[in-house]
This record gives structure tokens, C-alpha cells and sequence, in this order.
């Protein structure tokens, strides 16, 4: 019947052998890598650390791509809500295809997402205004790559959601705002905190979309990850890993948070 | 409030109506906006000069040496990951072993480093004067600036995929189909190829769409461990930047129009899974 039996029973009978296997896999791959980074910018002590991470143009770069992040992520948790409720609520034509496109920024490479917001929004495009290597560009690159985040975890919720209790407050009295706010958005909170965790640790690490668009300008657009690329070809692999222990720990923290929102979910589900 | 002529309370029917038409109006200009007219303006840009320039240069020998590495990354990248999340699935699921719970809360890791952390780090792993680079060179295997360094981030990139999906789909099925095989026979070669693997098909097949998408669409990843080397270390992600920032927009919109020609496929195929695991 198969062509590899004994590859496969081996997986199959013996899941010691296959975690393994997985483990040394995810290993040479993952995990040794990420361990270089830390030991590397642990190299020159933690004076040598503190002052790659505090050097003004690194300073800068996280500044701004925290502070981007969060209006990125503050703008999702609303855009998203409504697109969610929309796509779960609403009924028109080509609802189908909408819903479909909105995954496009997760199949899209990001080095095309950031061509096709310069592509109309930039010098060259026909919109009325240029954000060509502005923050704002910033803003918008992370706002496409992050798109779908908060609609897709917000919109399975709001499919399983009991219209009895919204029926139920409508009756006595309440208008459509109150009935979002009392007995829609408790339920939705969860999903859409946990969307936004996403989002925001996608938007702290995102370079792609970002490097045509910004135009990299030092203390001005310039964000993280592409301060990092610049101080990997300029050899400081050094203080390059500094900073990347600081955006891997916040990632790793928002990540924590996101399966700790989900598993209390769970909970509260059964 | 209006009370009509049952004596109960009911919502202004103008008011929601109008409520529900801004909500609408709303989410679909703010898509429009982003996603679908950029997108639009690409594909316009691209054949502005008409079919045969966009053709033309998307038939370059850089191009057509791009497309072809991008494929390799993909053709070694998926299959590897593939292998590795139906592993993975079915020792987090099925066993019992020390480590289990690590691995289980690590996988998801990927997701949470930045694309060019992940070059980072392979650089001080892989490169001439990282961890290996000295054994490596030793053995004349070059892994940074060269293809394997640049399959390694590919796979770094794309390496959940998979596992999220099937690990679900194995959560589910349980495992009384195959203990009932076992029980009458079944090696155990014969019970993942004819049960486990035929139940979980459908999750495979999704990881597997989204870790394609993944590997051919990656860049900064690719792009800090490549070294861009044109015409060799150049994978279509990174000639489409290259173009770009040699002025030659045209190359840049078809390539993209290519990819993203690549991508709406992933999206349709998406779909048409999502209602096949709908009805099955």
C-alpha cells in the first residue's frame, strides 16, 4: 500500500520518536538560532547591551514603531469590529467576495503591499495626496499587513453569538448603541483583545511592507526592523542582536497574553 | 421609541436601516481604500505601457532566474514543513512525552519574530563566523549568502503552518477509528495511510496553501541572509525591490502582479477548501 511504511509507523507508534524528531527539526531551525541572538548581544555584558538598546538611533527607531503599532492596533480593533459585524450581519451583493479579499493581506508578499499603497498613494500615484516617506505611510503599510487580524478572530464569535439576549434588551427598551455596548461587546472583548495582541506583535517585527514606503529616514521614519537591516550590513551584528532582544521579548510577552485571553475563554466557554 | 400597533416596543425601522447602511459604507470604503484600489492601481500600472512590455519584463533572464529560485524555496521549504507539521501534530496530540508541553507552547514562535530577527539570527548560526560557520566551512558548505541559508528562512518563516492546522482536525477525529483498525490487525504503517492521514487531508491541504503563500512571498527574511545577489541569490520577492529601486517600475508592478496573481489563487483555494471541510 505505501510506499514508506516504516517512516510513518515510526510516527505513528512511536510518538516519543516523533517529538524527536519535531524537537531537533525546530531546533536547528528555531531554536538554536534565537539562542545565537540572545548570546550574542550578551557578548559585551550588560553595559555593552544597555548601551546598543539606548544608542538615540535605536532609541528612536523603537519609539516610533511601538507608537505606530498602537494607533495601528487602536484604528484594527474599531475597523475590524466593524468589518467583522458587517461581514456577520450585513447582506449585500458580492459580501462573498469581500470576505474572501480579506485574507489577501496575508497572501500577499509585503514587499508587494508596500509597491501597491506607493503605487497610489505615492509621489508618482494618482491620489490628491502624496504620503510617499512619511510616518503616515508607516501607518498605512501596517494598517494593510495587519488587516485581517482582528476581523478573524472577532468574526467566528459574532457568528456563534445568541441573538436571545440582544432580543431580549431590545424589548425592554434598549437601542441598538446600548445593546452593542451592555450585551455585544462583553462577548466580543476577548477575541478582539486577542486580534489586537496579534496584530500588534505582526506590526512591531513587519519590514517588508515598510522598506519601500518609508524611505527609512533615521529618527523620522525609520522602524525598528529596518534599523536592524541596516546594522546587520554595516556588520554590527552586535548591537543588532541587542535590539532584537528587546523586540522578542515584547513579541514573546504579547503572545503569552494572546493564549493566556484564550485559554480563560475556553474556560469561561465550558 | 415607537410603539406599533401591538401594543410592544419596536426598534425605528429608519434608524437601524440607516445605522447598518454607515457600518456598510464604512467597512467597505476602508477596504477599498487599503486594499482593493492599491491593489487595483498595480495591476493597471502594469499594463499602462500594454500587455507585451509587461510581458517583456517579466521575461528578463533576472526574472525568469527569480521565479525559478523562488520555486526552488517553495519546492524544498513546503514538502520539509509539511513533513515536519504531521510529525509534530501527531506527537502533540497522540503522545506523551517529556518536552511535549515546551514544544507545544514554542511552535508558535515563527509568527513572533521579525523577518529580519530571523536572518539575525541564522547569520550568527550559520554564517562564516557563527556558531557552525567554522565546521561548515570546513565541509565547503557555504549556508549564508547562498541557497541554503535562504531555504533555512523560508522555512523558519512558514514552519507553523501546518501544524496549526492538523493539530485541531487530530483533536477532533479521536482516536477510536484507529484502535479499532489496530484491533482487528492493522500495522501501523496501514492505519496512518488509510485512516489518520485520509481524516485529516483537508487540515494538510490548508497548512500547506499557507505555508506556499508564505515561502513564496517572503522577503526580509530572505532578503538579509541572500546578500542580493543578482541573478543568483535574487528570488522574486527581492526582484521586485530590486527593480524598484533601479527605476524600472514596470519590472516591479509585473512581478508584483505576479505574485499577486499567485496569492488571489491561494485565497480562491482557501475558499473552496473551507466549504469542502463545511461539508465534510
Amino acid at each position: 500500500m505505501s510506499a514508506l511504511p516504516r517512516p510513518a509507523a515510526i510516527v505513528v507508534a512511536r510518538p516519543a520518536i516523533a517529538g524527536a524528531l519535531a524537537t531537533a527539526y525546530l531546533s536547528l531551525i528555531v531554536l538554536i538560532p534565537l539562542a545565537a541572538v540572545v548570546v550574542e548581544s550578551s557578548v559585551d555584558g550588560w553595559a555593552g547591551f544597555w548601551d546598543a538598546i539606548t544608542a538615540p538611533q535605536a532609541v528612536a527607531a523603537l519609539r516610533f514603531t511601538v507608537i505606530a503599532s498602537s494607533i495601528v492596533v487602536a484604528i484594527n480593533v474599531v475597523t475590524g469590529t466593524i468589518i467583522a459585524w458587517v461581514l456577520v450581519r450585513d447582506d449585500f451583493p458580492g459580501k462573498r467576495t469581500v470576505n474572501a479579499i480579506i485574507d489577501l493581506p496575508f497572501a500577499l508578499p509585503t514587499i508587494v503591499a508596500g509597491l501597491t499603497l506607493l503605487a497610489l498613494y505615492g509621489p508618482k500615484g494618482p491620489a490628491p495626496f502624496d504620503i510617499g516617506f512619511t510616518r503616515v505611510a508607516v501607518l498605512a503599510a501596517l494598517l494593510f499587513v495587519t488587516l485581517p487580524f482582528v476581523v478573524r478572530s472577532v468574526q467566528p464569535v459574532l457568528m456563534e453569538l445568541d441573538r436571545e439576549m440582544e432580543e431580549a434588551a431590545q424589548s425592554l427598551g434598549a437601542g441598538g448603541f446600548t445593546v452593542f455596548r451592555k450585551v455585544i461587546l462583553p462577548t466580543l472583548l476577548p477575541a478582539i483583545a486577542s486580534g489586537a495582541g496579534l496584530g500588534f506583535a505582526r506590526a512591531l517585527g513587519e519590514f517588508g511592507s515598510v522598506v519601500l514606503i518609508s524611505g527609512n529616514i533615521p529618527f523620522k521614519t525609520e522602524v525598528a526592523s529596518v534599523f536592524l537591516f541596516g546594522q546587520i550590513e554595516s556588520n554590527n551584528t552586535r548591537g543588532a542582536a541587542a535590539v532584537s532582544v528587546v523586540l522578542l521579548l515584547v513579541s514573546f510577552a504579547l503572545l503569552l497574553v494572546v493564549s493566556w485571553i484564550g485559554t480563560r475563554t475556553d474556560r469561561h466557554a465550558r | 421609541m415607537h410603539v406599533d400597533a401591538s401594543g410592544r416596543h419596536s426598534q425605528p425601522v429608519g434608524d437601524s436601516r440607516a445605522a447598518r447602511l454607515t457600518l456598510r459604507a464604512i467597512a467597505l470604503g476602508y477596504l477599498a481604500l487599503l486594499l482593493a484600489l492599491p491593489v487595483g492601481m498595480v495591476f493597471y500600472n502594469t499594463f499602462a505601457d500594454g500587455f507585451a512590455a509587461a510581458w517583456e519584463s517579466v521575461t528578463t533572464p533576472e526574472a525568469q532566474h527569480a521565479f525559478w529560485l523562488t520555486i526552488v524555496m517553495v519546492a524544498i521549504a513546503v514538502p520539509l514543513n509539511t513533513l515536519f507539521g504531521i510529525t509534530a501534530a501527531l506527537a502533540l496530540v497522540r503522545g506523551n512525552w517529556r518536552g511535549k508541553t515546551i514544544v507545544g507552547a514554542i511552535i508558535d514562535i515563527p509568527f513572533a519574530v521579525s523577518p529580519v530577527v530571523v536572518g539575525l539570527a541564522l547569520i550568527l548560526v550559520y554564517g562564516r563566523q557563527g556558531w557552525f560557520g567554522e565546521w561548515l566551512t570546513d565541509h565547503g558548505v557555504q549556508v549564508i549568502f547562498s541557497i541554503p541559508g535562504m531555504v533555512m528562512a523560508t522555512i523558519f518563516v512558514s514552519l507553523p503552518f501546518v501544524v496549526r492546522e492538523v493539530v485541531p482536525v487530530l483533536r477532533e477525529i479521536g482516536v477510536e477509528q484507529e484502535q479499532a483498525a489496530q484491533t482487528l490487525g492493522a500495522s501501523p504503517s496501514q492505519i496512518f495511510w488509510r485512516i489518520t492521514l485520509p481524516a485529516i487531508r483537508w487540515g494538510v491541504a490548508y497548512g500547506v496553501i499557507l505555508t506556499t503563500a508564505r515561502a513564496l512571498g517572503e522577503y526580509g527574511a530572505v532578503a538579509v541572509v541572500s546578500g542580493k545577489i543578482v541573478g543568483e541569490t535574487q528570488t522574486l520577492t527581492l526582484h521586485v525591490e530590486e527593480q524598484y529601486q533601479q527605476f524600472d517600475l514596470t519590472g516591479a508592478y509585473a512581478a508584483s502582479v505576479v505574485l499577486a496573481l499567485i496569492a488571489l489563487f491561494v485565497i480562491l483555494s482557501m475558499n473552496l477548501l473551507d466549504r469542502r471541510k463545511e461539508s465534510s
